[in-house]
């Protein structure tokens, strides 16, 4: 039985106008854009979460609190002098290492799982698909409303480990095995059981989204858009539902694994009892780096249609990011040995997993290219939006070049498990994804809810952003290359890294001031929506057919008929028309009609 | 300029000494990379920000320059690849002939360091095992049985530019070479940090490598643990 709506009812509920109630609206909405609203509200909380957690990491490692010379009196962090002095974790503000440890396995865990996965995949995926490729809704309503309420039990089991005794994980966010798998190594016993158990509960989740997006994108685009005529926005976010839809199982069965070594007296993963080790890292390895991909295929996509929006151009080699795309879903199966160089791993493998780890940055490198053959010849707006995109591809290149040094596997002997990696991770994670997470809500948020959001404050937001992102993360590559290991408490317990302390310091005061300037974002958020000025249909004059809708479309999202796609997405500065854009359901004359459709 | 904060490298002339020259390889590759492109895309905005009465260029791509920008990289990365191969090969896959063999074991937080002791053998009863301190000579190649008590560590050289991991239930051998040699009388000493996450002790779980002259090592292997009657080299221990 299909739970899909069917064109004639979704034509008579916008008629009818049901009023549902408060719960069906807001709680248990099985309206594609409510379910993206809600996904955005639980990823942008636990941003903020995420963010005090690294911020918590970055103060330990300026003043580190056991370090009796910086800190004689010890260094509690502000606002954190009411914790309890019994606390394992900080007592009295002050961080120990085992809160240390618990901190940035837990920023990591929250900000991939539950901020940038939520916002980028959750909120962009269920929000734009049917509205980008006409449709009233996803295929499976019901099945998304259940993909959200599944990711909230998954958010309060991960938040309650901060409360079992023991505290939370601390064996980082790849969990590696043996630390992990026996409560002996890190004192942590039923916060490591939560942090699976939550992980399993979303994977849960995940698995329905991505489900429910391969169908609607398979099945129900509007009449003419035939899947080269998609938003690459679209292309990414079906990719990357294929890649979570065959990589979450991995995870989830690892993460078995792992719950049964640790509750059923199971040997996976423990070589006293014939396990091995190595095993959880292939595993966690397999999924982990699709993942990483995850993550930034919907920030690639998301920035492409932006970038030619306030161009005023078509995107350059619509094909050739189409088919990128592609190839680095397909080679991000094959490059996930390229984490286990310095493992033990047969370095003869390793020399297999550096070839393909190579070969996977030359997608990336097509996709840059084009990036900035859509700017070349444009005619630039510098919108919010757009500063925010090309920030997107500014910060994507310096994570995707220092990719390299590590790909290469003797300079990874290296710099392996230092903060160059650090740098590397957050140059793509937070250059790349955030700066297109931010992207994407400053561009859709007059779709989404109806209103403009102020661009003076956000254009100030971007500013200090960008400054204060480069303050806190570019030093990480020096710190890296100075042989700065990650995941330690104290620095200053080491000789050789005593050059490159104040760097420390100086990228602590960096975020904190990264952080101070995110409350501008929740200032222009919140005013936009009380009093930002009312959004029209197609504020930026863009092609795609979300603009279409009304800014925010009612349940079914199109008034009338469904529109009829006439083009591709990037019709941007036509010869056909006066004006410098030309909407994909915008019917010209047949003989310009059929000029267009090449 | 990253160079600048590289710690001093001390290793033998061979492949830790290549990883710095690949280091800089890589490093003028992508420097070189990073400027063109954030100059392309600073030039491009500016020169392209909208004017009003000026139209945007209407193009959808070019064949011939996504063939140029794909296999441009291809190449560039492929010669990357084959210059790492073989040094990587030179450090993990052929080991020199081993001057002295120790044995590391890992636990929290530690670095347990075992000498074969007078008969070179390990696992005998003179076997000498001192915890966080390793004793070598500079300008010999030393092999290292890395093992793990508990969980994973890694067994870091800053200096030499040597790392590995340490996996319960796996020994695995590796080697280095202290190039520089102590003035006379004099031991050098290098840290030996853990690379990778081992509990709440990982930071400040360190050892210390003292590089004596050959001549001194030998006077300090008698002295502690009559090591100097081993023998000199055991191909394939």
């Amino acid at each position: 039985m299909s739970e899909a709506i069917s064109h004639a009812e979704a034509r008579h509920a916008e008629a009818g106008h049901h009023e549902v109630g408060f719960l069906r609206h807001y709680v248990f909405s099985t309206d594609h854009k409510m379910i993206g609203k809600q996904f955005l509200t639980l990823g942008l909380s636990m941003l903020v979460l995420g963010g005090i957690l690294a911020l918590l990491v970055r103060w330990e490692l300026a003043w580190p609190a056991q370090n009796t010379k910086v800190c004689p009196e010890g260094c509690p962090v502000p606002g954190f002098g009411w914790v309890s002095s019994d606390s394992n974790l900080m007592p009295g503000g002050n961080i120990l290492a085992p809160g240390y440890n618990a901190f940035f396995t837990m920023h990591a865990t929250i900000m991939i799982f539950f901020a940038v996965m939520p916002i980028l995949v959750g909120c962009f995926g269920n929000f734009l698909i049917p509205l980008m490729i006409g449709a009233r809704d996803m295929a499976f309503p019901v099945l998304n409303m259940l993909s959200f309420w599944t990711s909230v039990p998954a958010g309060i089991l991960m938040l309650a480990s901060f409360w079992v005794s023991g505290g939370p994980a601390a064996a980082g966010w790849t969990s590696y095995v043996p630390l992990a798998a026996d409560p002996q190594w890190t004192g942590v016993d039923w916060g490591q059981n939560l942090w699976c158990l939550s992980l399993i509960v979303l994977g849960v989740s995940s698995l329905m989204g991505s489900i429910n997006y391969i169908t609607t994108v398979v099945n129900m685009r509007a009449p003419g858009m035939t899947m080269f005529r998609m938003p690459l926005t679209i292309w990414s976010l079906f990719i990357t539902a294929i890649l979570l839809l065959l990589a979450l199982p991995v995870l989830s069965s690892a993460l078995g694994m792992l719950l049964f070594d640790r509750m059923a007296g199971t040997h996976f993963f423990n070589p006293a009892g014939g396990g091995e080790p190595l095993l959880w890292q292939h595993l966690f390895w397999f999924f982990g780096h699709p993942e990483v991909y995850i993550l930034i295929l919907p920030a690639m996509g998301i920035a492409s249609d932006i970038l030619a929006v306030f161009a005023r151009k078509p995107i350059f080699g619509y094909h050739a990011m189409a088919f990128s795309m592609i190839a680095i879903a397909f080679l991000s199966w094959i490059v996930w040995g390229h984490h286990m160089f310095q493992s033990g791993m047969s370095p003869v493998l390793g020399t297999s997993f550096m070839m393909t780890t190579m070969i996977i940055a030359v997608p990336s490198a097509i996709k840059t290219f084009n990036w900035l053959g859509t700017l070349w010849g444009g005619s630039i707006r510098f919108t919010t939006p757009m500063l925010f995109a090309l920030s997107f591809v500014s910060m994507f290149v310096i994570g995707g070049l220092s990719g390299i040094f590590m790909a290469s596997t003797p300079v990874d002997v290296f710099i392996h498990d230092t903060y160059f990696i650090v740098a590397h991770i957050h140059y793509v994670v937070f250059g790349g994804s955030v700066m297109s997470i931010f992207a994407g809500i400053y561009y859709w948020f007059p779709k989404m809810f109806g209103k403009m959001m102020n661009e003076t404050l956000g254009k100030i937001h971007w500013l200090l952003t960008l400054v204060f992102f480069n303050g806190t993360f570019f030093p990480m590559h020096i710190v890296g290359v100075g042989g700065h290991m990650r995941r330690i408490y104290d620095p200053t317990q080491y000789d050789f890294l005593a050059p490159v302390q104040h760097w420390n310091v100086f990228m602590t005061e960096s975020a904190l001031l990264l952080g101070a300037a995110q409350l501008i974002f929740v200032v222009n958020f919140f005013w936009s929506l009380a009093a930002g000025r009312r959004a029209e249909r197609n504020p930026w004059q863009a092609n795609t057919l979300e603009w279409e809708a009304p800014s925010p479309p009612g349940h079914g999202n199109f008034p009338g008929p469904l529109p009829t796609v006439y083009r591709g997405p990037y019709e941007y500065s036509s010869p056909l028309v006066a004006e410098d854009y030309l909407p994909q359901a915008r019917r010209t004359e047949p003989a310009a009609a059929s000029a267009a459709a090449h | 300029m990253l160079d600048w904060w590289l710690p001093h490298n001390v290793s033998a002339q061979g492949p830790f000494q290549d990883i710095d020259w690949l280091f800089h390889v890589i490093y003028w590759v992508t420097g070189g990379v990073f400027l063109v492109v954030q100059a392309a895309l600073l030039a491009f905005v500016v020169r392209y920000r909208a004017r009003p009465g000026r139209r945007a260029t209407y193009t959808h791509g070019n064949t011939r320059l996504e063939i140029i920008w794909t296999v441009a990289p291809s190449i560039l990365l492929v010669m990357l690849a084959l210059f790492s191969r073989s040094i990587w090969a030179d450090i993990k896959e052929h080991v020199p002939p081993t001057d002295m063999t120790i044995q590391v074991t890992a636990k929290q937080f530690n670095w347990e360091v075992a000498y074969p002791g007078p008969d070179g053998k390990f696992g005998t009863a003179d076997d000498v095992t001192q915890d966080n301190d390793v004793h070598v000579p500079a300008g010999k190649t030393i092999r290292v049985v890395l093992r793990s008590r508990d969980v994973i560590h890694s067994f870091f050289l800053p200096n030499l530019r040597f790392k590995q991991d340490a996996v319960p239930g796996h020994e695995i051998p590796v080697w280095f070479k202290v190039g520089k040699m102590p003035a006379a009388g004099t031991t050098d000493k290098y840290e030996i940090p853990c690379a990778e996450l081992c509990g709440f002790g990982h930071s400040g779980m360190r050892g210390w490598l003292y590089v004596h002259t050959p001549e001194d090592y030998a006077a300090w292997a008698h002295a502690n643990h009559a090591l100097a009657a081993a023998p000199a080299t055991q191909p394939g221990a």
